[in-house]
């Protein structure tokens, strides 16, 4: 994790994080296997990584680290290994350094052909810490 | 006679007018539903695809979420995905957002100096979605002789339907 200067944001220091993730899941079967979860209404499933934590400065921040659309008819089993997170992972401040409770979920939001488009979160979840001191090495 | 065909059709304006503030109530938004104007949502939504939003206050901005927002001093609402939220104690959140299709955020699309969305710029969240369908108001948009086609035959219809 890195102290940088946000460059698209607003003009302060703020913390930098870095992730690295594996992510393994069966999208065809649902949590008990009977759900169909890609049904004939099902155009196809956006889904997307977020972090989720607390600060000093805000309660509640969450942040997308990785995306991918599945259409149906894809691959729906997913083994991705040594990912690296597609957007950076910017905090609203300094909030990261030393933070113990950073919980990282998949959740994936179903594009029907027409009808409700529901927001799922994925059952399984990670806890990560991030260290108490700075990077000063460029190891990403 | 004319009386007659003119009160009906007072009746189907004022009853289609009731039915759309009744949608604005129910759904908490000024615009219930919205037309999907570019393809910065695709695959999942296509130009003119239907949109349906509620704005309820009590239904938390999360990030995944589609948001129909309008940028300060523009009046074309944008359809795209929250990418990051950060909200404070007393509810106070400001986001960023990104369009599926689009390879950067949202921020250059902001006002200059504007780096975050908040509350006050959303229309609504989509909740639900029936495509096509709104290509025929894009069409009357684009294409003014259309609409006026669409309007002469829709007073045509009222007119020669009698009971």
């Amino acid at each position: 994790r890195k102290n940088v200067e946000d460059f698209t944001g607003p003009r302060e220091r703020s913390d930098l994080g870095f992730v690295t993730f594996d992510i393994t899941a069966d999208i065809l079967n649902g949590k008990n296997g009977l759900q169909i979860i890609f049904d004939w209404n099902v155009k196809q499933l956006f889904l997307y990584l977020s972090a989720e934590y607390s600060t000093k400065n805000n309660a509640l921040n969450q942040v997308v680290l990785w995306d991918k659309i599945m259409l149906r008819g894809d691959n729906p089993r997913l083994s991705l290994k040594d990912m690296k997170s597609k957007y950076f992972f910017f905090d609203d401040g300094n909030g990261l350094k030393g933070n113990r409770n950073i919980t990282l979920t998949l959740s994936w939001n179903v594009v029907p052909n027409a009808g409700i488009l529901p927001l799922v979160t994925g059952s399984g979840h990670v806890s990560v810490p991030f260290p108490d001191t700075y990077e000063t090495t460029k190891s990403y | 006679q004319l009386y007659y065909q003119v009160s009906n059709f007072g009746m189907i304006v004022s009853s289609a007018l009731m039915i759309w503030k009744g949608l604005m109530v129910v759904t908490g938004s000024e615009s219930p539903i919205v037309v999907v104007l570019s393809g910065s949502m695709e695959p999942a939504f296509h130009r003119g695809d239907l949109l349906f939003l509620t704005n309820r206050i009590e239904d938390p901005i999360r990030v995944g979420e589609i948001v129909v927002f309008r940028i300060e001093g523009r009046e074309i609402p944008i359809v795209h995905r929250v990418l990051k939220i950060h909200e404070k104690q007393n509810g106070d959140i400001k986001f960023l957002t990104k369009g599926d299709n689009n390879a950067v955020d949202d921020r250059g699309l902001y006002k200059q100096g504007q780096h975050w969305l908040e509350k006050k710029d959303v229309v609504g969240r989509a909740r639900g979605f029936v495509p096509y369908i709104g290509i025929v108001t894009i069409l009357m948009n684009d294409y003014p002789k259309f609409k006026y086609a669409v309007l002469f035959l829709l007073g045509l219809f009222v007119l020669v339907h009698r009971e």
